[in-house]
């Protein structure tokens, strides 16, 4: 592989997987902060408020974080991905102005009031401001993916003049079918980090015996909305996802599910390591026909395996992306049964009293960060070698004109700044943890 | 004639980000010499507090909206000044945490240092802002595919060789500099009180020269520089409304703080900034990217626009969704008027 291009792929791959690290948190974290002080307001419960409180705390060190590392993405698209960005700009140019328009505007102007602002406003109001901070992080979370979408499914353009990829439809472009299960898939699983961060916090704080009451609440309204998400993302979302794919890139599917002959009653593998030399599955573990049955809802139905296919259309490390999916699938699977097991508890009333389900709760913190950014590498290295999906080749995007040494001095630069970061950011979360929810004190105001 | 309309539009959201970030970049650069005690320190802060984060998101939905109307022109400019580029990300990251950041430990060292970086990163952009906007009056030497390279300096001589960094560029970067300090003057004063008031007050009044300086300079300087300018000015005499917007600008602020009007002394340097960018962008006009190699190879605003059938739709979107933004603007600096106090 040409020494630039693989550094330009690493440079954004470092960067963003780095930068999703907090708004998955941040987008399901505003959710259940929603829920929290809509509690609050119908309940008059004051614990409500207080772990809202707590939680807008939390959310806004993670807020901060998500802003500054979020700049470095939008630049580089130009920087780095010049000729991309050149050529299919005018398509999506769209989704990410429309980002910048609609959804940081409404964010940036109502954090301030969200998290400063609570002394000010009546709790309605400031109810309605953490409502437009949620709204806003969603949103833009919708025109991330809108983009994301678009070149792993690309619709509604046409070729131009001097390879410049005109927009055609612009629903096609917004209504993208791509679009609405990956939005869904995506949005839940950060439910799905919230729910645990809390739930896990919440624990934490119960098996240390601090705080117990603002605790149950965390764990209570993390386990709760944490099986429900956990289900979602299985089905309809995760369903809705493998079936795009089965439809629009069989070839990412075959290489995802190391499957290597094509095969009617397609086995699930489990367990094994992709040997892309040998063309086989070393160790398989598998459980006959489940594959095909997930796919195509039928058990006979027949899938392609990677021989099928040319290989200049193989995925180019697939390896990786086959371990990225089974980490996600495993993962989920794991989150499924513990919420399960925590919900089941909760329901009889012996949760909190549950110390082996507190002590998982607890480990499982970083389970939905890992099988979060699994699933995105499986996305986008599911989608090599293109880079816009049968349309532009990865090879053919990167900055040409930006050498392979200038890439690699700024992401050494990235990656020294953002191991700064990580440490401020842990020593201040870990001040947060350390001084609790209790009798937190309406945060007062800066300017008169 | 639709790139037309989103040339002036993408030039009316860069002018926002300079005017409105500008006052609280502005506010970093002097506040290590304006702003002694802590208490004056956290008022500074305080002031850009509730809008730098929004004031910031002009320059990101700019960025968008550039991407999105001329992506020739994205593509080629951010690839061909890449070192500077990641250098202003770096900056920005740094100056975000520092405000984030400063209020949240009580300690001696812990505060002046991120005062530090909040002062050198404000500082540094300003300059590399200068020089980025120099390097557009300049040219670069753009090739048959309408990309570049350049380094961050070479022999410092603006010629067909020349990095991004030249003695022509630095010397735009000093005059936004100055202008970006001035513009965070009038900003402080409008929104303190007491000695902070007066030490700011005193500090933009001294700087106010070196900005009348730098601005004839610079005036000289770029029609030398870049023929296009004075071509364009003869061409088109009405153009001279914008250098005109400028000087009253600049003139406005000197006789407004005299008088301690300082919301009139604010809003002229706005008009001053305002004036500068849109003297420069009209100057350098049909060309959004001049080369200074050959000057067909330039990149203007029709040949860096992206297909037409996009950019009328983007007006069905981008008309409402700026119009919003503002909505949300006038809300938050109203919530926020007046004096901060300590």
């Amino acid at each position: 592989m040409d020494s630039a291009l693989a550094l330009h792929r690493l440079h954004f791959a470092f960067t963003v997987t780095y930068h999703y690290l907090f708004p998955q948190l941040t987008m399901g974290l505003a959710l259940l902060i929603v829920i929290l002080k809509t509690l609050a307001l119908r309940t008059g419960n004051d614990h409500y408020n207080q772990a809202a409180r707590y939680w807008v705390k939390i959310f806004a060190i993670n807020f901060a974080m998500g802003v500054v590392t979020g700049i470095p993405m939008e630049f580089q698209f130009g920087t780095n991905w010049a000729r991309f960005s050149r050529d299919a700009g005018g398509v999506l140019g769209q989704t990410l102005a429309m980002e910048g328009v609609f959804s940081f505007f409404l964010e940036s102007t109502f954090l301030g009031l969200f998290v400063f602002g609570e002394s000010r406003l009546s709790p309605r109001l400031h109810w309605v401001s953490s409502f437009l901070v949620f709204l806003g992080s969603w949103l833009s979370g919708f025109f991330i993916i809108a983009t994301d979408a678009w070149m792993q499914h690309p619709v509604g353009y046409k070729l131009g003049p001097n390879d410049q990829i005109a927009l055609d439809s612009f629903w096609g472009l917004i209504l993208n079918p791509w679009t609405l299960w990956q939005y869904l898939h995506n949005m839940i699983a950060a439910v799905v980090t919230a729910s645990f961060v809390m739930a896990s916090i919440g624990a934490f704080y119960l098996l240390t015996n601090r705080f117990t009451e603002h605790a149950r609440i965390f764990v209570r309204t993390g386990v709760i909305a944490g099986t429900i998400a956990t289900l979602l993302l299985l089905f309809p979302t995760g369903d809705g996802q493998g079936r795009m794919i089965a439809d629009h890139q069989p070839i990412t599917l075959a290489a995802m599910e190391g499957l290597f002959e094509t095969s009617a009653g397609a086995p699930i593998v489990l367990v094994g390591q992709p040997d892309t030399d040998n063309l086989k599955l070393d160790n398989p573990i598998l459980v006959p026909k489940v594959l095909s049955f997930l796919t195509y809802h039928r058990w006979e139905a027949e899938l392609r395996g990677l021989k099928d296919f040319p290989r200049d259309q193989w995925p180019d490390n697939i390896p990786l992306l086959y371990y990225s999916y089974h980490i996600m699938v495993g993962l989920g699977t794991l989150l499924i049964l513990l919420t399960l097991l925590c919900a089941w508890s909760l329901w009889r009333g012996r949760l909190y009293q549950s110390r082996a389900l507190l002590w998982a709760l607890m480990l499982a913190l970083p389970f939905p960060y890992i099988a979060t950014t699994a699933g995105w590498m499986t996305a986008e290295l599911g989608r090599q070698p293109w880079l816009i999906y049968g349309v532009m080749r990865t090879s053919q995007g990167f900055s040409s004109r930006v050498s392979a040494g200038n890439t690699l001095f700024t992401l050494m630069g990235f990656m020294g700044l953002y191991l700064l970061l990580g440490v401020l950011f842990l020593f201040l979360v870990h001040r947060e943890i350390d001084h609790g929810p209790a009798r937190e004190a309406v945060p007062a105001g800066g300017v008169q | 004639m639709i790139e037309i309309v989103w040339f002036c539009l993408v030039a009316i959201m860069v002018a926002g980000y300079v005017v409105l970030d500008g006052f609280d970049l502005g506010a970093g650069i002097i506040h290590l010499f304006v702003a002694r005690t802590e208490q004056e320190r956290r008022n500074v802060l305080h002031s850009i507090g509730p809008v730098w984060d929004g004031n910031e998101v002009w320059l990101l939905a700019g960025g968008g909206t550039l991407y999105f109307a001329f992506p020739a022109l994205y593509s080629a400019a951010f690839s061909g000044f890449y070192l500077a580029l990641m250098m202003v990300l770096w900056l920005l990251i740094l100056r975000g945490i520092s405000i984030e950041l400063r209020s949240h430990i009580e300690s001696p060292i812990w505060k002046p240092f991120w005062d530090l970086i909040f002062g050198g990163s404000s500082a540094l952009l300003a300059l590399l802002y200068g020089a980025a906007l120099g390097n557009v009056v300049r040219g670069v030497p753009l090739d048959s595919e309408g990309f570049f390279f350049i380094p961050l300096w070479t022999n410092l001589q603006p010629g067909s060789d020349a990095g991004i960094v030249d003695w022509y560029t630095l010397l735009i970067g000093a005059a936004a500099f100055t202008a970006l300090a001035i513009h965070g003057c009038n900003w402080v004063v409008l929104k303190t009180s007491g000695d902070l008031q007066q030490r700011s007050r005193e500090f933009g009044s001294r700087i106010w020269w070196a900005v009348v300086a730098l601005t004839a300079i610079i005036t000289v300087v770029s029609f030398r520089i870049q023929p296009n300018i004075a071509r364009e000015f003869s061409e088109h005499v009405w153009g001279y409304v914008f250098p005109l917007l400028a000087l009253a600008g600049l003139f406005g602020m000197r006789v407004s703080s005299a008088r301690a009007r300082d919301l009139s002394a604010f809003l002229c340097s706005c008009l001053y900034l305002i004036g500068m960018l849109t003297s420069a962008t009209f100057g350098v006009f049909p060309y959004v990217l001049p080369s200074n190699t050959s000057p067909a190879e330039g990149l203007t605003v029709t040949n860096a626009a992206a297909a037409e059938y996009g950019l009328y739709i983007g007006l069905a979107w981008w008309i409402p969704g700026m119009a919003l933004a503002g909505l949300y603007s006038v809300f938050v600096y109203r919530r926020f008027a007046g004096k901060v106090t300590g």
